[in-house]
C-alpha cells in the first residue's frame, strides 16, 4: 500500500509533461495550413473520447501533429498522410472511413432507404388512383340503391 | 402481410446488434502492425544515451517489447509482473516514451529493472511508427523481427498464463537456437 | 430520513404503476367503467409520489447530505447553489429519475388536458404511459437507485463534474428528457388506437398537439446543447456528429417527420399506417438514444459512466414497447384503410416526400452511428464514422428538403396542377433575387453548394412568409391579414422561417468562418479575419469552487474597438481537471471567438481565434421553430374540440 502511495504522490510531482508546443512550429505557407487544418479535423485523436486531433491537447495528438506538420512539409500529398497514419493505428484514425467490401453498405445506406422508400411511394401513389376509381364504384353502388329504394317507394 | 413483418425484422436486427454491442470494448482498438516486421528504429538506450541500438540488433529471438513511462499509474501496476517474467527467463524490452531520463531511471532503481535494455523515444517518433495509443502497451516479436500480437493496458496473470505465454512458447521453441 | 421517504415514496409509485398498467386496461377490454376510472387517480398519484421523491433528492442536495451516495459523488459543499440543483440531474441514477418524474408529468396532462377524449382511448392512453413508467421506475430501483445511503457518510462530495457547471447545463436536460419522453404520449395514443381499432382522423386530432409539444421541447433541448457545446468545449464547432448528439438527432428527425404526417392524416385521413408506424419508430429512436448515451456501446464526449448491465435493461425495455407496438400494427394495419385519395401532384404528395426524406436522414443518421459495432461484432475491423461522413450523406438529403418544403406550402390538398407553378412565379423571382443578394454581398468563400443552399433557404422563407403576406393584401390591413390567417398556418409559417434562418447560418458559418491557433507574446497582436487579437494581461482569479488563469484580450477591427474578451483556463479544485472558458463577443452578424492555450514560456500563450459570421443564426432559428411548434398547439380548434366534446 505504502509503495502504491509513494507511486502516485511521485507521479503527481513529475506530471506535468513538456509542453509538445513549443517545436510546433505550423507551415507559413497559407495553402499548407489549409490542408493541415483540414487533414487535422479528419483524424480522429486516438485517447480522447471522441475528439480529432485539431480539438484536442492529448500528448498524443500534439505528437500526431507535429508528425502531421513534417509530413506536409516533406510533399507528402494527403492520400499519402492518410496511409501513413492507417498503417500504424489503422482505418480507426480515420473520421471519413475509408470506401472498401466493409463499408459499402454505410456509404450505400442513403441510397438504398431513398430507393426502397421511394418505391413505397410510388405503391401509394398508385394505391391512391386505385381507391380513387373504388371510391366511384361505390359511388356507383351507392346511387344505384338508391335508385331501388325509390322504385320501391313509388 | 409480409410488410407488416418487416418493422418487426428490422427491430430484431437492431436489437440483436446492440446486444451483442454491449459485450464489445469500444476503446479496444486492433493494431494493424500485427503480422508486420517491426518498424525500423534506431535509438539510444536508458543507460547510455551514446549506446544506439536498432531494430536489426534485436533480431535472433523473440521477446515483448514494452511501452512505458514513469508518469504512468497503470505501468507501475504491470511492473511487478515485468520482474518476475524476467526473473523467469524472459526477454523484455522497453520502450520508454514521453519522460525524463532521471524520472525513468530512478523508476527501475526504487523497482527493479526487467528489461534487457529499455530504449529512449522522447520526440515522440518512435511511438507513433509503432502506433502507440497509450501506454503500457506490449508487442510480442518473434525472432525474425516480425509482430505477433499486442496487448493494450497492463498484462495481468491472467493475460499472461492465457494468452500471451503460450505464444510466446511457440514463438521460442520455433525460434532458432544456439 | 427525508431520503427513506423519497425512497419510499418512489417505492409506492412503483407499485401504483403496476395497478395503472393492468387494472385500466382489464376494464377498457371488459368495458368495466368503475375498473377504468381507476386510470386517472393512479396516475395522478404516481406523479405526486415520484414528486416527493425528486424534492427528497432535491432536499439532500440542498442540504450536502453526504450520507446519500448520489450527493457524495456528484456535489459539494463549495458547489454553488443553481449547481447543487442541477447536480440532481447530473449523473445517471438522478437524471433517470427526471426522466420517470418528467414522464409521469406527461400522463398527469394527458389526464388533465384529455376531458373530450372517450374515456376508453384516454383509459388505454393513460395505462400504456404507466407500462413506461413501470419499466422505467423498475430500472431506476433494481439498477440505478439514487437513494441509495452511504455508511458512513462523507466529509465532502466529489463534486459535479465541472463540464457541467454552466447555465445551459442547468436547463438542457430538462428540456431534452421533456422532448424524449413526450415522444412515448405519441406511442401511447397510437397504441391506444390500435388496441381500439379505430385509426382515424379523429386520432390524429388528439395526438397531435402532444406530438408538436414534445417536438418543440427537443427542438430546444437540441439547440441548447450545441449552444452549450459551441462555448463550453472550447473548440467553436456547433455539432459534432458526436453519438450523443446524434441520439437525440434521430428522434428529432423521425418526429418531425411526424408532426407532418399527423397533419395529413388528420386533414385527409390517409396515410394512417405511415403515421402509427413513425409514431413507434420516434419513440423507439427515444430510447435507442437513452440506450446509446447509457450503455457505453459507444465512445463519446459526453456519455455518462456507463455499464453494460444498464444496457440491458433499456434495450430489454425498447424491445417489449416497440415489439408491442409493432405487434398490434401488424395484427391491425391490414384492416386499416386509407381512405384519402390523392393525386400525384398535391400537398399529400410533397409531405410524402418530405417524410421519405426526413426518414431517410434519419437512417443515415443511425446507420453511420451504429456501423462501427457492427464492423467490431462481425470482426471485420475498427472504424470511425464521423463528420466527414454525416456532412457528406445528410446535406444531400436537406436541399431537396428544402425545395420540396417551398413547393409543399403553396399546393393544395388532393390535387394540384401546373397553376402551383404559377402561384410560385412571384415568389421564386423574389427568392432568387434575395438569394443572389445574398451570396454575392454577404457570403465571401463562395462555393456551388454554399450558394445554393442560400438560394434554397431564400426559396424556404419566401415561399413560408407568401401565405400571410397575401392575407394581409386582400384583407387590406396588416391586422386584419394576420388574424384571418389561422394559428396553426401562422405556426408553420414561423417554423418553416426558423428552418431557412438555421440554414443560413449554418451555410455561412461554414463558408466564411476565419480559425488561427497562434502564439502571442504578453503585449503583442495577432490578427484573424479582419480582427486583432491584442494579449494584454494573464492573471490568476479565484473561483468559488476553481481557480482560474485567465486572460484580458483587446478585440480592434482596424482603428475602432470592438470588445475585451477573457478566455480562462479553469482548474476545479475537487476533481482538479483543467476546462476552457472561452472569451466570446457575440453579435447578430459575427461572433468573435478566443480561447486560452497553454503557456509556452517567455511570457507567450498560444491561443484559438476565431470569427465566425453569423453563427448565432444557427440557434436563433431553432428559437423560430419552437415558438412555430408554440402556436401550433395554442390553435383554438384543439380548444373547440376539447369544448363541443364536454358539452
Amino acid at each position: 500500500m505504502r509503495r502504491v502511495v509513494k507511486a502516485l504522490l511521485f507521479l503527481f510531482l513529475i506530471a506535468s509533461p513538456a509542453w509538445a508546443i513549443d517545436s510546433f512550429q505550423l507551415p507559413e505557407d497559407p495553402q499548407l495550413l489549409a490542408r493541415y487544418q483540414a487533414l487535422s479535423e479528419e483524424f480522429r485523436c486516438l485517447v480522447c473520447q471522441n475528439q480529432n486531433l485539431a480539438d484536442s491537447n492529448a500528448e498524443l495528438a500534439k505528437d500526431l501533429k507535429i508528425e502531421l506538420v513534417e509530413l506536409l512539409q516533406a510533399g507528402k500529398n494527403d492520400e499519402q498522410i492518410r496511409e501513413f497514419l492507417v498503417a500504424r493505428y489503422g482505418d480507426f484514425v480515420l473520421y471519413r472511413p475509408p470506401v472498401n467490401s466493409a463499408t459499402a453498405f454505410l456509404w450505400l445506406a442513403p441510397l438504398i432507404a431513398v430507393s426502397v422508400l421511394g418505391l413505397v411511394v410510388l405503391m401509394l401513389w398508385r394505391r391512391g388512383r386505385q381507391t380513387e376509381t373504388a371510391t366511384a364504384n361505390d359511388e356507383q353502388v351507392a346511387a344505384a340503391l338508391a335508385d331501388l329504394k325509390k322504385q320501391k317507394n313509388s | 402481410m409480409k410488410r407488416f413483418i418487416l418493422p418487426f425484422v428490422f427491430l430484431a436486427g437492431l436489437v440483436t446488434l446492440l446486444a451483442a454491442g454491449l459485450g464489445l470494448n469500444p476503446r479496444e482498438v486492433p493494431s494493424p502492425l500485427i503480422g508486420k516486421p517491426v518498424p525500423e528504429f534506431t535509438l539510444p538506450t536508458l543507460a547510455d544515451p551514446e549506446f544506439r541500438v536498432s531494430d536489426r540488433d534485436l533480431k535472433g529471438q523473440p521477446y515483448l517489447f514494452n511501452v512505458w513511462a514513469s508518469w504512468c499509474p497503470t505501468c507501475y501496476q504491470e511492473h511487478p509482473l515485468l520482474m518476475q517474467l524476467a526473473e523467469r527467463g524472459v526477454n523484455i524490452v522497453g520502450l520508454n516514451i514521453e519522460d525524463e531520463r532521471a524520472d525513468a531511471i530512478a523508476v527501475l532503481e526504487k523497482g527493479g529493472d526487467p528489461y534487457r535494455v529499455v530504449l529512449v523515444d522522447y520526440d515522440g517518433r518512435s511511438r507513433i511508427d509503432w502506433g502507440v495509443i497509450a501506454t503500457p502497451e506490449t508487442f510480442l516479436v518473434d525472432a525474425n523481427g516480425v509482430i505477433q500480437y499486442k496487448h493494450t493496458g497492463a498484462i495481468t496473470w491472467q493475460d499472461w498464463a492465457e494468452v500471451i505465454a503460450p505464444k510466446y512458447q511457440q514463438l521460442l521453441t520455433g525460434a532458432p537456437r544456439g | 430520513m427525508f431520503i427513506e421517504v423519497g425512497h419510499f415514496a418512489v417505492v409506492l409509485a412503483f407499485a401504483l404503476s403496476i395497478v395503472a398498467s393492468t387494472i385500466p386496461l382489464w376494464g377498457a377490454h371488459k368495458a368495466d367503467a368503475r375498473l377504468m376510472a381507476l386510470a386517472v387517480p393512479a396516475v395522478r398519484g404516481q406523479f405526486v409520489l415520484i414528486a416527493v421523491g425528486f424534492a427528497a433528492l432535491v432536499a439532500a442536495f440542498i442540504d450536502n447530505d453526504f450520507s446519500v451516495l448520489y450527493v457524495a459523488e456528484n456535489s459539494n459543499t463549495a458547489l454553488p447553489f443553481a449547481y447543487r440543483i442541477a447536480a440532481v440531474w447530473g449523473a445517471h441514477e438522478g437524471s433517470l429519475l427526471l426522466w420517470v418524474l418528467i414522464l409521469a408529468g406527461w400522463a398527469l396532462a394527458v389526464s388533465i388536458f384529455s376531458q373530450s377524449l372517450p374515456v376508453v382511448m384516454k383509459t388505454r392512453v393513460l395505462a400504456l404511459l404507466s407500462w413506461v413508467t413501470l419499466g422505467f421506475l423498475s430500472f431506476l430501483l433494481f439498477t440505478s437507485n439514487p437513494f441509495e445511503r452511504l455508511i458512513p457518510a462523507a466529509l465532502e462530495g466529489r463534486d459535479l463534474n465541472p463540464l457541467l457547471q454552466d447555465p445551459a447545463l442547468v436547463i438542457h436536460p430538462p428540456m431534452l428528457y421533456m422532448g424524449y419522453v413526450g415522444f412515448s404520449v405519441a406511442w401511447a395514443f397510437a397504441v391506444a388506437a390500435l388496441l381500439g381499432g379505430t385509426l382515424d382522423s379523429t386520432w390524429a386530432r388528439w395526438s397531435r398537439p402532444w406530438t408538436t409539444v414534445a417536438w418543440l421541447f427537443l427542438t430546444i433541448g437540441i439547440s441548447l446543447g450545441s449552444w452549450w457545446a459551441y462555448y463550453e468545449l472550447g473548440w467553436g464547432g456547433w455539432w459534432f456528429w458526436d453519438p450523443v448528439e446524434n441520439a437525440s438527432f434521430m428522434p428529432w428527425l423521425m418526429g418531425t417527420a411526424l408532426i407532418h404526417s399527423l397533419a395529413v392524416t388528420e386533414k385527409r385521413a390517409t396515410f394512417k399506417n405511415w403515421t402509427v408506424l413513425l409514431a413507434i419508430f420516434t419513440f423507439s429512436l427515444s430510447l435507442l438514444g437513452t440506450f446509446l448515451v447509457r450503455s457505453g456501446v459507444l465512445v463519446s464526449v459526453h456519455a455518462f459512466a456507463t455499464d453494460p448491465e444498464r444496457g440491458a435493461w433499456i434495450l430489454a425495455m425498447m424491445t417489449i414497447f416497440v415489439s408491442v407496438g409493432l405487434f398490434l400494427y401488424a395484427w391491425r394495419a391490414p384492416y386499416i384503410t386509407s381512405v384519402g385519395k390523392f393525386n400525384w401532384l398535391s400537398r399529400e404528395s410533397l409531405l410524402l416526400v418530405n417524410n421519405v426524406l426526413l426518414v431517410v436522414a434519419a437512417i443515415t443518421v443511425l446507420t453511420g452511428t451504429l456501423y462501427p459495432i457492427a464492423l467490431d461484432w462481425l470482426k471485420v475491423g475498427k472504424i470511425s464514422v464521423g463528420p466527414p461522413y454525416f456532412n457528406a450523406t445528410f446535406v444531400p438529403l436537406m436541399l431537396p428538403l428544402m425545395l420540396a418544403m417551398g413547393f409543399g406550402v403553396a399546393s393544395r390538398w388532393k390535387r394540384d396542377s401546373r397553376q402551383l407553378l404559377n402561384r410560385l412565379a412571384v415568389a421564386s423571382a423574389v427568392a432568387a433575387a434575395l438569394g443572389l443578394l445574398f451570396n454575392l454581398v454577404v457570403v465571401e468563400n463562395n462555393s456551388v453548394l454554399i450558394a445554393v443552399s442560400v438560394f434554397l433557404a431564400f426559396w424556404v422563407l419566401v415561399t413560408a412568409a407568401r401565405e400571410p403576406i397575401q392575407r394581409i393584401r386582400s384583407k387590406g390591413s396588416v391586422a386584419a391579414g394576420i388574424k384571418s390567417l389561422p394559428l396553426h398556418l401562422h405556426g408553420m409559417v414561423v417554423a418553416h422561417i426558423g428552418l431557412a434562418i438555421t440554414a443560413l447560418g449554418i451555410a455561412v458559418t461554414s463558408a466564411d468562418s476565419a480559425m488561427a491557433d497562434e502564439v502571442i507574446k504578453r503585449g503583442n497582436s495577432a490578427t484573424v479575419g479582419g480582427y486583432e487579437f491584442q494579449f494584454m494581461n494573464i492573471e490568476e482569479v479565484a473561483g468559488p469552487n476553481y481557480d482560474a488563469t485567465r486572460a484580458s484580450i483587446k478585440v480592434n477591427q482596424g482603428r475602432e474597438h470592438v470588445a475585451w474578451l477573457y478566455p480562462e483556463k479553469r482548474i476545479y479544485r475537487v476533481q482538479t481537471s483543467p476546462m476552457t472558458e472561452a472569451g466570446i463577443d457575440a453579435g447578430f452578424t459575427r461572433d468573435v471567438y478566443i480561447s486560452l492555450g497553454e503557456p509556452v514560456g517567455n511570457d507567450s500563450w498560444s491561443f484559438r481565434m476565431q470569427v465566425k459570421p453569423l453563427v448565432r443564426w444557427i440557434w436563433l432559428g431553432t428559437i423560430f421553430m419552437a415558438i412555430g411548434g408554440l402556436l401550433a398547439v395554442c390553435d383554438p380548434r384543439y380548444r373547440r374540440q376539447a369544448k363541443r366534446k364536454a358539452a
